[in-house]
């Protein structure tokens, strides 16, 4: 029994907790804020993941990351609204989102490319155009609204979708990251001529991480949207990107748990701030200067993070726990050498 | 056949030729060394060899295969591997994941078992986590596996880098400067240790090294460069005698 | 024709201020091998340095001539611009000489941000577009077949001379040598008694002077917004890397091939394009030729 709760607790913690996402809205235990704003920790949550894995994990540039969630927002926003009929959308909306994210992942496909050949800040500037033309293309599609977004998607996110996804992401990512994959990023941020050198075929593992993380920030968007119900491009630009690079560098580069804190954290300090600004009296408008702030200070004082490079113990198959790794490794290597 | 055949090699960065028609026929099972003073090329032969730069001129052959142009992951599947001069392990991975890696191409799961666990992912990785474990273990170094390799003592790195090379079953093995910044006992322990990888896993080493006991010590031939250019070819003992070689690093005729 | 003619003119005028601010990015790229992504934002604060300086002038009512107005105006965005770059320098940049590429980057981005929103969120600004007060009469000329307004010969003309000035001073004196030396290799040069940090300074305070030239220039022609940054910044940025960033004469190029484009897709596509053709010329150029029209290829030693 007690092995059984050592490896299976925290799957039935989840299990348990499942029912909770339905059953607290609705019964109004939780108000409406608080569902708003679990709702956005989890998209964070996502959200900084993904951008997690190609910066943090992969040690890559990408700043432009709105545009990989302006993708998927609208993608996934076009196929409940026009494509299927309204009252099918409870149940093709995880249809919708895994649109989303694979129109977002052929993007990440397409960053991808440059990425072989371009180098630190001039991937920085090629992901930012990226931002920038995505941006700019949806202001020029006038069927989808232009400059004025789009609108009429149900409120189909609620927590329990956002925390089924926030789930898979974190089970996905957890296995890419624990697996050969997971191993090649992490050499290719150390060093990634020796990683060519030892056998690792980089532009694969560039393509993989890309694609995968780009097709998380569509998934992310497609839960933005149809929260909001409302989208247009200027919810994408590079204030957007700015927001996940300080999530992923307050949680903790190349860390799941990091990414997890990092979202949480950012999450609260800015509705706790909108609360604060209104009771003193200052105008909203100050809130956006605290995260290029961040950003800033981050950098120079703690560019790791909280928890860079570290990761919760739950968080670690237990196979490759250090831990268990070291009963393996007596295990298999107990013939004595002659 | 030559297990490598390199001929007329020649290398320009810009306007600076680095090396200039170097030749070798390397057998298979040899032990050789290239030596020089500082910037003679050396590096920049491996460099050209594994396809981190590609060859202005010349023809590199492996095993039947021309190697110019190919990508340097090919250079690991055609069954070459090699060390640094400052030791570029992944510092911030454990000593058991730094070799877990070499194994990435022998690893056999795609992308989506992985992602959810299935097929042949558990059985691939625990092959793979089993194998490098062996490898830790026959440089002595399984006690460590867990370790973040940047943790490691100096000497414990390098026997790590070689380890990491080998664990890539390649069959030549090119290591630069694998004695740099050791004291006399460790070097001992490096040649031995040389001497018996090149035994144990029948692979065919070549070396650049400034430490002249290994090189007279353990090598069977020897290349000299300077500026670029092949000065003198021959025996540890040859070379040792050879006033060329002797003028390159002392910088002027001395009297024999 | 006349038409043709008519727009070059206007390219002129767009190139020219956009030449003015990517020479910015460009030496600072030229010495540090970074990009002040903030550049953009800092030509904005110059641009509202010039606006209430010259709105406080003005309202001293001391029947200046309108040329002095103008230049005590530059004069002073350029003052104030240069030293807020020192500062930003100093704070946010020094710092992180050493640390990895990565976090001068998106320090760089912070500080731009963190400008934009503070203009946004500082009443005084705010969100709202503002018009400078008119500094030179706009009187039209009609030369043959083109009209040609004052304003439009003043920008192009001290642009032209301010790039002369900056020409002059990177290869004749001696500052200009350091930065020039500072460029080719950093490691040599405290070696040989030449005081980085302070040539660095100087680097930042000169190119954000000669975009606060840029800035009040543009005050002149155009409506002011804390968002302005982003837009012309990031337009002056495409021309310094479509000219070869480091090299000062490429960011001259770039910049009248960027003003070229502005003018002209209108002709061809719909005005909402202009920024998809200019990004999308930066994202070809960076993938096919990163060193842009006059930049020299780096080989990276292993």
């Amino acid at each position: 029994m007690k092995t059984f709760l050592r490896r299976w607790w925290l799957p039935l913690v989840l299990l348990a907790v499942f029912p909770l996402t339905i059953v607290l809205p609705q019964t109004g235990i939780i108000n409406p804020y608080i569902d708003l704003v679990l709702k956005y920790i989890g998209i964070n949550i996502i959200l900084t993941i993904s951008l997690n894995l190609v910066n943090g994990y992969m040690g890559e540039f990408s700043v432009g990351h709105a545009g990989f969630m302006a993708i998927g927002a609208y993608v996934a926003s076009i196929m409940t609204v026009w494509v299927f009929p309204r009252n099918l959308g409870p149940y093709i909306f995880p249809l919708a989102l895994i649109a989303g994210g694979i129109a977002a992942g052929i993007a990440g496909l397409g960053i991808a490319f440059p990425s072989f050949r371009t180098r630190g800040d001039y991937l920085a500037i090629v992901t930012l155009a990226f931002n920038m033309i995505v941006k700019s293309v949806l202001e020029n599609i006038e069927p989808i609204g232009g400059p004025r977004g789009f609108m009429g998607m149900d409120k189909l996110s609620s927590l329990t979708w956002v925390f089924v996804w926030v789930v898979i992401t974190i089970f996905l990512a957890r296995n890419f990251v624990f697996s050969k994959f997971g191993r090649g990023v992490f050499s290719i941020r150390e060093d990634e001529i020796a990683s060519g050198l030892v056998g690792v075929n980089t532009r694969q593992v560039k393509v993989l991480t890309f694609i995968f993380s780009a097709f998380l920030a569509g998934i992310a968007g497609g839960l933005f949207a149809h929260q909001l119900q409302f989208i247009n491009p200027r919810s994408f630009t590079i204030l957007k990107s700015t927001d996940m690079l300080v999530m992923v560098y307050l949680g903790g580069i190349g860390s799941l748990g990091g990414s997890i804190l990092g979202a949480t954290i950012f999450t609260l300090v800015m509705e706790g701030l909108r609360t604060v600004l209104q009771l003193i009296g200052i105008s909203q408008e100050w809130r956006l200067v605290v995260a290029p702030l961040l950003l800033i200070l981050l950098m120079i004082f703690r560019p790791k993070g909280i928890m860079g490079l570290r990761e919760f113990r739950f968080l670690i198959p237990h196979k490759e726990r250090p831990e268990d790794l070291a009963e393996y490794r007596k295990k298999v290597l107990a013939t004595p050498e002659d | 056949m030559s297990l490598l055949s390199i001929s007329k090699l020649t290398h320009f960065f810009g306007g600076l030729r680095a090396v200039g028609d170097f030749n070798l026929e390397l057998q298979a099972g040899e032990l050789i060394a290239i030596i020089g003073p500082n910037g003679a090329g050396k590096t920049t032969v491996f460099n050209l060899v594994t396809g981190v730069y590609r060859a202005s001129e010349g023809r590199i052959i492996f095993r039947g295969q021309d190697l110019i142009g190919k990508q340097t992951h090919e250079t690991v599947s055609n069954g070459i591997a090699r060390t640094f001069q400052n030791i570029r392990l992944f510092k911030e991975l454990t000593v058991l994941d730094n070799v877990r890696i070499a194994r990435f191409a022998r690893t056999g799961y795609s992308p989506i078992e992985a992602l959810f666990h299935l097929g042949r992912f558990s059985s691939e990785e625990e092959r793979t986590r089993r194998e490098s474990l062996e490898y830790l273990q026959i440089f002595d170094l399984a006690d460590v596996a867990e370790t973040t390799s940047k943790n490691l003592p100096y000497g414990q790195q390098r026997r790590l880098e070689i380890a990491r090379a080998l664990a890539t079953k390649p069959t030549l093995l090119l290591l630069d400067e694998p004695a740099a910044g050791m004291n006399p006992a460790e070097v001992e322990r490096l040649m031995e240790l040389i001497l018996w990888v090149r035994k144990e896993f029948q692979v065919t080493i070549m070396l650049i090294e400034h430490q002249m006991r290994v090189v007279m010590g353990i090598t069977e031939r020897i290349k000299v460069l300077n500026f670029g250019e092949t000065i003198a070819e021959g025996t540890p003992k040859e070379i040792q005698n050879n006033p060329r070689v002797i003028e390159a690093y002392l910088g002027e005729e001395v009297e024999a | 024709m006349d038409f043709y003619i008519q727009q070059v003119l206007n390219a002129l005028q767009v190139g020219s201020v956009y030449a003015l601010i990517a020479l910015g990015y460009t030496m600072v790229y030229g010495i540090l091998t970074m990009i002040n992504f903030a550049h953009g934002d800092i030509f904005m604060v110059s641009s509202y340095i010039a606006f209430f300086f010259s709105t406080l002038l003005l309202s001293l009512a001391l029947d200046l001539h309108p040329i002095l107005v103008l230049i005590a105006t530059m004069l002073t965005a350029m003052f104030g611009t240069a030293l807020l770059a020192v500062v930003i320098e100093r704070l946010a940049y020094k710092p992180l000489r050493t640390a990895p590429r990565i976090s001068a980057v998106i320090t760089a981005l912070g500080v731009g941000l963190f400008l934009e929103n503070f203009m946004v969120a500082f009443k005084p600004v705010g969100p709202a577009p503002r018009f400078m007060p008119s500094l030179i009469p706009a009187v039209n000329y009609t030369i043959g077949v083109v009209t040609v307004s004052t304003i439009q010969i003043v920008i192009i003309v001290v642009s032209a001379l301010v790039m002369l000035l900056l020409d002059a001073i990177v290869r004749r004196t001696m500052v200009g040598m350091a930065m020039r030396a500072i460029s080719s290799d950093k490691f040599i040069v405290p070696l040989m008694g030449i005081p980085v940090d302070r040539i660095i300074s100087i680097t930042f305070a000169l190119g954000a002077s000669i975009a606060a030239v840029g800035g009040t220039l543009y005050g002149m022609a155009y409506t002011l917004d804390p968002y302005m940054g982003i837009r012309i910044g990031w337009w002056a940025f495409i021309s310094a890397v479509v000219g070869g960033i480091g090299n000062i004469r490429g960011a001259m190029i770039g910049a009248f091939i960027l003003g070229f484009v502005e003018i002209f897709t209108p002709v061809f596509l719909p005005s909402t394009y202009r920024d998809f053709v200019a990004f999308s010329l930066l994202l070809v150029l960076l993938i096919f030729r990163p060193t842009g029209i006059l930049g020299r290829p780096i080989t990276q030693k292993v």
